[in-house]
């Protein structure tokens, strides 16, 4: 089911500043990647989702509807958390987040309800009666996302959850969001500047540059085939590249190793056997997994 | 079979029950205004102050109330009791509109509010309505004490109390007045900025600085120079609305014949500083 979809939006604020230009994507529910620089138009995106903004021309409607004409429907199905600190620090992160509940339509105790089951989930029990200002950053962007969550929403939107976090931070994070998006049934947008981070928990990948789209597609289609067989040798990586090219193999020499497209089951062994049958010292032999990333550098040099 | 004192993950559930509309939101966060403008759900610290400055003006009507009942006649009746009064009250919104306002910016929160389905308009409602009713609440709840009094010493029965009624109805409309001049003003003040201390220093400032102008406006050598003098400070301009209406002479204010000014003003103060408010949060609501 599409859950996004824009037609030819385009952002440009006040100043002659454009922040999006002309961005058609259509988005299918799961965990959704959103990658791009600071400054690429993430932030923008998703306050226009939020019937914060309105676009400057083109078109775009979540679930279906139009943010900007129905605001409060779109508003209630979905749960945002901002990349900033938003939190205040004198009240308890059990107290905040039922009046925050309150604040998306819960009745009273609905909203108390809700509110300890979202801090559970997020991993806070004891904890969440202690006065938010003595939490760890770890511990408020726990409360963060309980706060979008509180209101049971379709589709989440995350602002750069994993901002100021240590790396066992980021790692339960991450896993967390790929939780809600797997187990919980709620799509998530998660914001990022870091590829190799979200790649990880995502279903699919939108990319975008300057605020114009890169790429958008699933990421099993991003990395179909595209492993490679790193090989190195201590000598004859030269007669090695040509023997290969030989075969019909299409070799990029990276350094001192070369990089060869696995097509097949069959490519592996005979690549060995070239090798064996050249009689050079074989050193390195390894199987990678195309990242993401590599795939925007190809795209883009192409695109150039 | 499940052992008992075993904790079982039930899992995550879907919220199937109502959801309600952008009143209760207001609702809840008017509520939840009201609470704070006196402390209640927050640390000890913070109720001090309110309570303190609501202890005071009731200890105030109460001495009044109790001399009263002795020799029949009030200390000051229900005007002068809010004019009298209406120092404290500068120092209570001065405490509570940065409560209210900029505790929220300052905390950044204002994104997560706007967020949801409630809007600029919603928040600035909930926050001016919050504030006027604790005002009101500060100067009508001594009023009504004092009422009571009335009410039970009066020595001509029903009629007495009927004519007490009389008296407190405009005076609750007096406090409303006044509630409502301290509250746009000082939410305006407050939603400036995110600091609590400079949001207090500023709304007591426009209070109180503004009254030498008065002074000087007052000694000036024109006939209407005094007579519009008053309009130069907002307790002054109360005052002015007051003499207007009620035609008193005795509060060292002469107003002459521009009562009606003083009126227009105070309508016009009261919807330019809550429209200012509404214009300043529309542009904070996007964010």
């Amino acid at each position: 089911m599409t859950i996004i979809a824009t037609q030819a939006l385009t952002k440009t604020y006040g100043g002659g500043v454009t922040a999006l230009s002309d961005l058609t994507v259509e988005v299918d529910e799961g965990v959704i990647g959103l990658v791009g620089a600071n400054g690429a138009g993430k932030s923008t995106f998703i306050k226009i989702m939020l019937g914060l903004i309105a676009p400057s021309s083109g078109g775009v409607r979540v679930f279906d509807l139009d943010p900007i004409a129905e605001t409060d429907k779109v508003r209630a199905r979905v749960g945002y958390m901002p990349e900033n600190d938003c939190l205040p620090p004198d009240v308890s992160a059990s107290e905040f987040v039922t009046h925050v509940g309150r604040l998306s339509g819960l009745p009273k105790v609905a909203a108390r309800e809700r509110a300890s089951e979202a801090l559970r989930h997020v991993g806070l029990y004891e904890e969440r009666y202690r006065q938010i200002g003595g939490y760890s950053t770890g511990m408020k962007q726990r409360v963060k996302l309980a706060q979008a969550l509180v209101h049971d929403p379709d589709l989440l939107l995350l602002d750069e959850p994993t901002n100021g976090l240590d790396p066992a931070g980021r790692d339960a994070m991450l896993t967390l969001v790929h939780r809600i998006g797997n187990e919980f049934g709620i799509s998530v947008v998660v914001c990022s500047h870091l590829l190799g981070e979200v790649e990880r928990i995502c279903d699919s990948l939108i990319a975008i540059e300057g605020g114009r789209l890169l790429r958008a597609d699933r990421i099993s289609s991003m990395t179909a085939a595209s492993d490679v067989l790193a090989v190195e040798v201590s000598e004859g990586t030269d007669e090695l590249a040509a023997r290969l090219r030989d075969l019909g193999f299409e070799v990029t020499p990276d350094g001192r190793l070369l990089l060869v497209p696995l097509d097949s089951d069959a490519a592996y062994d005979r690549i060995l056997q070239a090798v064996a049958e050249l009689d050079l010292p074989l050193h390195r032999l390894d199987q990678r997994r195309h990242r993401v990333a590599e795939l925007f550098t190809v795209k883009e040099t192409v695109d150039v | 079979m499940s052992e008992a004192g075993v904790i079982h993950d039930i899992g995550y559930q879907r919220y199937q029950g109502p959801r309600l509309g952008r009143a209760a939101l207001l609702g809840a966060l008017y509520t939840h205004g009201l609470r704070s403008a006196f402390g209640l759900g927050r640390s000890a610290k913070s109720k001090i102050f309110p309570w303190g400055v609501a202890g005071i003006v009731l200890l105030v009507a109460v001495i009044n109330a109790g001399v009263r009942s002795q020799i029949g006649r009030w200390l000051f009746d229900y005007y002068e009791f809010a004019n009298t009064m209406s120092l404290l009250v500068i120092f209570f919104v001065a405490i509570v509109a940065p409560e209210l306002v900029s505790r929220d910016i300052r905390s950044g929160v204002l994104p997560l509010y706007f967020s949801r389905p409630l809007r600029a308009a919603d928040y600035v409602m909930a926050k001016v309505a919050a504030l006027v009713t604790a005002v009101w609440l500060l100067l009508g709840v001594p009023q009504f004490v004092m009422f009571l009094t009335g009410a039970f010493t009066t020595k001509t029965g029903m009629k007495g109390v009927w004519h007490e009624l009389g008296l407190l109805i405009p005076g609750w409309g007096y406090s409303l007045l006044w509630a409502l001049i301290f509250t746009s003003i000082s939410l305006l003040v407050a939603s400036l900025t995110g600091k609590r201390a400079f949001a207090a220093g500023g709304i007591v400032a426009v209070f109180l600085m503004t009254a030498p102008v008065v002074g000087v406006l007052s000694s000036l050598p024109s006939e209407t120079a005094h007579h519009l003098a008053g309009l130069a400070s907002p307790i002054a301009l109360v005052n002015g609305v007051e003499i207007w209406l009620r035609n008193r002479t005795d509060l060292g204010l002469d107003i002459g014949d521009f009562g009606p000014i003083y009126g227009i003003e105070a309508f016009c103060l009261i919807a330019a500083c809550l429209l200012l408010l509404l214009a300043r949060y529309r542009k904070v609501a996007s964010l």
